[in-house]
């Protein structure tokens, strides 16, 4: 596919990865900010074919992974209403709550649904004007122009039985807020590319200048996560913190203007509970007020609800790079993506789950070796 | 989540809302997205797709710019090595002294 082949060339790769080798003189700990990029990462075994002084850590770019525990009860609580049909991106589904998750409440009965595109669950409303139609609108600044036009298009239709359950993440002020930990482990950082294709990397300047903190804005596959790799130790190494571009096939320092226009006219910031994290200041979107009857929190009113996390899980302290996933003691014992405790194995994009998923937790004690003779292969 | 893939726009159309949207073939699958957030598309363009909307279009320049970086980054990489293989060499049969 073009535009996708291209940036998988196992040849070019083993050619970043050399000048990655020749560039680094000393340990630094980088973080890819975006669940995508982790899932990658992992996927083709990139962080093999690093430098052994070199640690990726993993951020808290999964929207899935950080959706607060009260907010999928919520969810539950009002696609288990008789006249509701709740729409959601197939990766909630299976998000476990405090009781239970939408798949099984979905095999109870209940008519939870799985959309491609928030535009589909208009149609669906248009279908079935004796139902309220709820959708679970998640997601970074990538998926936040998708579901204000779904709640713009609803009102210019006049269309009154669509809402939308809002729980949208922004990145920059999590980037601060695990900078500002005092575990903070992380030296740089690969730029989340599909947010800055709609926000841009305005944003992000003052971050890098204030925490001396190089970023680089990266694409997701191979070569750009290898190159975004690079251009962050090329900055390491010599003293510098700005931020670049690695993406700017598809990423221009603005962003998107049209689409930032119609998010600011729907959503406005808030504060914003984290999974694992916390309440992160100014961190979210809610929808504006004069938009309130597309709101599902504002028309269904759920209370009562208390909320219960594993107690061994360590998800917040895997979001925010403190820890990886074979740290944790239940990962691939108790916890796997069929009985998952915690949010990061259950969405693919999960730190925990890609792990899984390509067999990190067999290959625990055969990580030393495969990753020299990776290297060997690239220097081959 | 932030999944974003490039495809080609092939037709464009405005649907039944008055919505622009455009048939895009994804490697030889199509699929019907929504145009909104990028006004200047017609049809032939790249753009990348997330959750059914166009959020950009695929600047070709500065596609092919990056790969010419990478190749050449490459070749560079491999006439270093071919160099220090050569150095490294031992004298070949008859050039003994």
């Amino acid at each position: 596919m073009k535009y996708i082949d291209e940036y998988r060339q196992q040849g070019l790769a083993e050619g970043l990865a050399r000048e990655i080798h020749r560039t680094v003189t000393r340990p630094w700990v980088l973080m890819e900010v975006c669940g995508g990029q982790t899932h990658s990462i992992v996927k083709y075994g990139l962080d093999y074919l690093l430098p052994k002084q070199i640690e990726l850590v993993h951020g808290p770019g999964c929207p899935v992974c950080v959706t607060p525990l009260e907010m999928i009860d919520k969810a539950q609580a009002i696609a288990r209403r008789p006249e509701v049909i709740f729409c959601s991106f197939g990766d909630m589904l299976r998000v476990p709550g405090s009781e239970s998750d939408l798949l099984i409440l979905k095999s109870r009965g209940a008519d939870v649904r799985v959309v491609y595109s928030p535009l589909d669950c208009l149609k669906i409303a248009r279908a079935n004007p004796d139902k309220k139609v709820v959708f679970f609108a998640i997601g970074f600044e990538t998926t936040a122009p998708a579901n204000a036009m779904s709640v713009w298009q609803a009102r210019q239709e006049g269309l009154r039985n669509y809402s939308i359950l809002a729980s949208h993440v922004l990145v920059p002020p999590a980037m601060e807020a695990i900078l500002q930990s005092p575990d903070n482990r992380v030296q740089g950082f690969l730029g989340p590319g599909h947010v800055c294709t709609v926000v841009g990397y305005r944003e992000y300047e003052p971050i890098a200048a204030k925490y001396h903190v190089p970023i680089v804005v990266t694409g997701f596959e191979p070569l750009d996560l290898l190159e975004g790799t690079l251009m962050t130790l090329r900055q390491l190494e010599s003293g510098r913190a700005e931020v670049e571009n690695q993406y700017p096939r598809v990423v221009k320092r603005e962003g998107n203007l049209v689409a930032q226009e119609l998010v600011n006219k729907v959503f406005e910031v808030c504060d914003r509970s984290w999974r694992g994290v916390g309440t992160i200041p100014q961190s979210g979107y809610r929808l504006r007020s004069e938009f309130r009857d597309y709101d599902a929190e504002q028309l269904f009113q759920v209370t009562g609800i208390k909320t219960q996390e594993s107690p061994i899980c360590i998800s917040g302290l895997v979001l925010r790079g403190v820890k990886k996933p074979h740290d944790c003691p239940a990962f691939g014992k108790e916890c796997t993506p069929q009985h998952p405790l915690g949010a990061t194995m259950v969405s693919a994009e999960g730190a925990c789950a890609a792990y899984y998923t390509y067999g990190r937790h067999l290959q625990r004690q055969k990580a030393a070796p495969a990753k020299q003779s990776e290297l060997e292969a690239v220097h081959s | 989540m932030c999944l974003a893939i490039p495809g080609k726009v092939l037709e464009i159309e405005r649907n039944a809302q008055g919505v622009r949207m455009a048939k895009t073939n994804f490697g030889g699958i199509v699929k019907t997205v929504c145009l909104e957030y990028t006004p200047e598309i017609v049809p032939g363009d790249y753009v990348l797709v997330h959750v059914g909307f166009a959020l950009s279009k695929v600047d070709e320049e500065e596609a092919a710019r990056t790969y010419e970086i990478l190749r050449e980054m490459n070749q560079l990489a491999d006439l270093e090595e071919a160099e220090a293989e050569a150095t490294a060499a031992p004298p070949a049969k008859g050039d003994a002294p």
